[in-house]
C-alpha cells in the first residue's frame, strides 16, 4: 500500500461523525471612509501613507522620499525608477535594489494591507530584496475588510498572492518590535489612481 | 538540558524542568510579564471586534466540518495542486517525510536548505537528519535561528526564544556569529542576524522551506502566514520550494481565509494581521514547488473520540500566552515540540508514558479553552488525560500515593471532616518538613495561606444550622 493510500485509508476510517459547514454570514459595516481607515491601519502595522501634489510626477516624488537611493527597480508601468523589473532574469539580481516601486491590486481597509503577486511584481523577490518598498495603490481599489479580501477572483489567478501589511518586522527578542527584520525596511502605500 | 532528578526512564519530568527555569528569577519574571502583556493586547484586538464570538463560532465548525471529511479534501487538494503544477507527496510518519525532503535536495544536488520556521520539521526532526547527511540547514526566523544556534529547542511556537533575555541572544550570537557578546542592544542583534542569513538565500544550490498555517482544497493553494520576510525570501528566490503540511491545515474554500486570518494574528501576537500573509497557488516561472503532506499520527488522533478536537488548533499560541504554569515554568521544561496547554492535550498522543506528567501542568482555570480561537475545549481534555492516565497507572509514585489517600478521603464524609478538623487544628503546629517535602508539590514555591478560624461546615451548622 503506497503512504498516499495508507493515509487516506486511516483518515477514512477515524473521520468522526459528520458536521455540517456553516454558511459565513455577511458582517454588516457602517460606510466608512475606506482610504482614511486603510491609512490608519496601515500605520498602525507600521507602514506610511503618502499622497502626491498633483504637478509632481511620480518618479520625482519617490526620488523625493528616498533621496540616497541608487537603484530604483519599477514593477508599475507609471514609474520609470533606475531600471524596469522586466528587464531582471533571476531573482538574485535583485539583491542591490535600494527602493522597489509596485503597483497593488487591491487594498484592504481593515487591516492596512495591499494585494501583491506575481503579475503586480513581475519578479516575486522584488517585495523582499529591496531595502523599501512603495506601493502605488488606487483609492478606488480598497475593499474594506478580509472577507471582501477573499472574495475577490485575484486570489483563484494569481500564482503567488501576498497581502503585505507594513514593513517587515520581528519581536522575537525580548518583545521589543524592530521594523526591517529580513525584509523590506519600510513599506510607503502611495494613493494615485490607476491611468486609464 | 540535563535530566533532571525524579524523571523515571524517558518519561518526562516537567515539574524538575520547571525548577531549573524558576532558578533565574530575572527570567521567570520576564517571561511571565511578556506573555502576560501579550494576552492583553489579544484581549484588546477581540474586543475591538464585534463579531468575534461569531467568528470563533464559525472557525470551529469550519474545522470540525473539513476534519469529518477529511480524505475527501485531502485528494481535493491534491487533484487541485497537482493541476496547477504542485509536487504533491505523502508521508505517513516523521521518517518518510524526512527522507522524501532529502531525496528532493540531494537528487538536485542541493547543499543548503533556508527554511522559515515549521513546528511540523521541529516535529519531524528534520534538521539533525539532513545535517548528517551534509546538508546545511539554517533556519531564517529570528527566533527559531537563536535557538538553533543555541542547540535548544523552541520553547514557544510562535515566539520561539521568548525564554530568552537580550544579554542570552548576545552570548549566542558572540559565540556563533561573530557580533560583539557585549552589545545587547536588540536593533543591534536584530540587524546582524538581516545580514548573517541574507547571503545564504543568494547561495547557489539552495533550496527553501516553508511551513504552512492553511491549505486550501478547493484552489490547491497554502498560506504562510509571517512577519519577518524570512519565509518570502526561503519561497521567492531559490529555485525549489518545498512546504511540508501536517494533513489537518485543510480548509474547504478560500472564503473561509477570512474568518481564520482575521484570528490568528489577533490571537497569536495582537496584531491585526501578520506583515506578511503568503498564498501559494502555482510554482514560479521556471521554478519547482513541492508539498509534503504529513500524517505522523494525525490520522491515528482523528479515531480518538475524546480528543480529536485538537486538530482544530491554528497554532496560535494563545492558550501558552494565557496559561499560568506555561508563563512561570517556560516551554522547554515541558521536553515536547509542542508546550502549554495545547502540548498538554498533544504531546501524550505521540507517546503516552513519556509525556504522561503533562497533563499536570495546568492549574485547571479553563482560561486556555477561553481564548482559543477555534474552541477546542483544551481543559477538558487535560481532565480527560489525567483519567486516562490514571486508568492505565501511568502516574508518578508520589502523585499515585497521595491521589490514592485523598481519594479514600475525600470519598468519605467522616474521614472527610476528621482531615479537615485535624488539618486545621494541626497545620499550624507542623514542623515544615511535613508541609514543605517532596511529597507535596503543593508546598514548594508557595507559603499555605493562613487556615480560617472556622471550617465551611462548622459555619455553615452554626449560621444554617438545621435548616437545609
Amino acid at each position: 500500500m503506497s503512504s498516499r493510500e495508507f493515509v487516506l485509508a486511516n483518515v477514512r476510517r477515524n473521520q468522526p461523525a459528520a458536521v455540517e459547514l456553516p454558511v459565513l454570514p455577511v458582517f454588516e459595516r457602517a460606510p466608512t471612509d475606506l482610504p482614511a481607515a486603510f491609512g490608519d491601519a496601515l500605520e498602525r502595522m507600521g507602514g506610511q501613507l503618502a499622497v502626491p501634489p498633483a504637478e509632481v510626477s511620480l518618479d520625482d516624488f519617490i526620488r523625493g522620499r528616498f533621496p540616497q537611493a541608487s537603484v530604483i527597480c519599477s514593477a508599475a508601468p507609471e514609474v520609470r525608477g533606475t531600471f524596469s523589473v522586466h528587464d531582471v532574469r533571476e531573482p538574485r539580481e535583485l539583491q542591490g535594489v535600494d527602493v522597489g516601486v509596485v503597483r497593488a491590486a487591491f487594498g484592504v481597509a481593515e487591516t492596512g494591507s495591499v494585494a501583491l503577486g506575481e503579475r503586480e511584481f513581475g519578479v516575486n523577490a522584488l517585495g523582499f530584496l529591496s531595502q523599501h518598498l512603495v506601493v502605488l495603490l488606487d483609492p478606488a481599489a480598497i475593499v474594506p475588510d478580509l472577507h471582501a479580501a477573499y472574495w475577490q477572483p485575484w486570489f483563484r489567478e494569481a500564482r503567488y498572492a501576498a497581502l503585505l501589511t507594513g514593513p517587515s518586522a520581528t519581536a522575537d527578542i525580548e518583545g521589543v518590535l524592530v521594523r526591517g527584520a529580513q525584509g523590506i525596511r519600510s513599506l510607503t502605500v502611495v494613493l494615485a489612481a490607476e491611468p486609464v | 538540558m540535563t535530566v533532571p532528578a525524579g524523571a523515571t526512564a524517558n518519561r518526562v519530568d516537567h515539574a524538575g524542568a520547571a525548577s531549573e527555569f524558576i532558578a533565574a528569577p530575572q527570567h521567570v519574571e520576564f517571561h511571565d510579564r511578556r506573555l502576560w502583556e501579550i494576552r492583553r493586547k489579544r484581549d484588546q484586538e477581540c474586543l475591538a471586534i464585534p463579531e468575534w464570538e461569531e467568528l470563533r463560532r464559525l472557525a470551529s465548525a469550519i474545522k470540525e466540518h473539513t476534519l469529518t471529511h477529511l480524505s475527501d479534501y485531502l485528494e481535493q487538494f491534491e487533484r487541485n495542486a497537482a493541476a496547477n503544477g504542485m509536487v504533491v507527496h505523502w508521508a505517513r510518519d516523521a521518517a518518510e517525510h524526512n527522507q522524501i525532503v532529502h531525496q528532493l535536495l540531494a537528487s538536485r544536488g542541493m547543499t543548503t536548505l533556508v527554511k522559515s520556521k515549521s513546528m511540523l520539521t521541529d516535529e519531524c526532526e528534520l534538521r539533525p537528519f539532513l545535517a548528517r547527511r551534509g546538508i546545511e540547514v539554517v533556519e531564517t526566523d529570528l527566533g527559531e535561528r537563536i535557538q538553533q544556534l543555541d542547540g535548544e529547542p523552541p520553547s514557544h511556537i510562535v515566539m520561539p526564544a521568548v525564554h530568552k533575555l537580550r544579554g542570552d541572544v548576545a552570548q549566542v550570537f558572540g559565540r556563533t556569529i561573530g557580533t560583539d557578546p557585549q552589545r545587547t542592544d536588540v536593533p543591534y542583534l536584530a540587524e546582524s542576524q538581516r545580514r548573517h542569513t541574507r547571503p545564504y538565500y543568494l547561495r547557489d544550490k539552495v533550496a527553501g522551506m516553508t511551513g504552512a498555517n492553511f491549505a486550501v482544497a478547493e484552489t490547491g493553494s497554502f498560506v504562510v502566514c509571517t512577519n519577518e520576510g524570512n519565509a518570502d525570501l526561503s519561497a521567492n528566490v531559490p529555485r525549489l520550494h518545498i512546504a511540508s503540511i501536517g494533513i489537518e491545515k485543510l480548509i474547504p474554500r478560500v472564503e473561509h481565509l477570512g474568518v481564520f486570518i482575521r484570528m490568528l494574528s489577533r490571537s497569536a501576537l495582537g496584531s491585526p494581521i501578520t506583515q506578511i500573509t503568503s498564498h501559494f497557488r502555482a510554482p514560479r516561472a521556471g521554478a519547482e514547488l513541492h508539498v509534503v503532506l504529513v500524517d505522523n499520527g494525525r490520522s491515528e488522533r482523528l479515531g480518538m473520540e475524546d480528543f480529536w478536537t485538537s486538530l482544530k488548533c491554528i497554532r496560535c499560541g494563545a492558550c501558552m500566552n494565557t496559561c499560568p504554569v506555561y508563563r512561570r515554568s517556560g516551554g522547554l521544561s515541558y521536553g515536547a515540540t509542542y508546550s502549554g496547554p495545547i502540548g498538554v492535550i498533544v504531546d501524550p498522543t505521540f507517546n503516552l508514558h513519556k509525556y504522561s506528567a503533562l497533563p499536570y501542568a495546568s492549574t485547571m482555570n479553563g482560561s486556555c479553552s477561553m481564548v482559543c480561537p477555534v474552541k477546542i475545549d483544551i481543559h477538558q481534555q487535560i481532565f480527560r488525560w489525567r483519567q486516562v492516565i490514571a486508568e492505565r497507572r501511568q502516574l508518578p509514585l508520589a502523585k499515585k500515593e497521595a491521589m490514592r489517600v485523598a481519594g479514600r478521603i475525600l470519598g468519605s464524609p467522616v474521614l472527610y471532616r476528621a482531615a479537615v478538623q485535624a488539618a486545621a487544628t494541626g497545620i499550624e503546629r507542623l514542623p515544615r518538613f511535613m508541609v514543605y517535602n517532596p511529597f507535596n508539590a503543593w508546598g514548594k514555591q508557595r507559603e499555605l495561606p493562613a487556615t480560617p478560624p472556622l471550617t465551611f461546615r462548622e459555619w455553615y451548622l452554626r449560621n444554617r444550622g438545621g435548616k437545609p
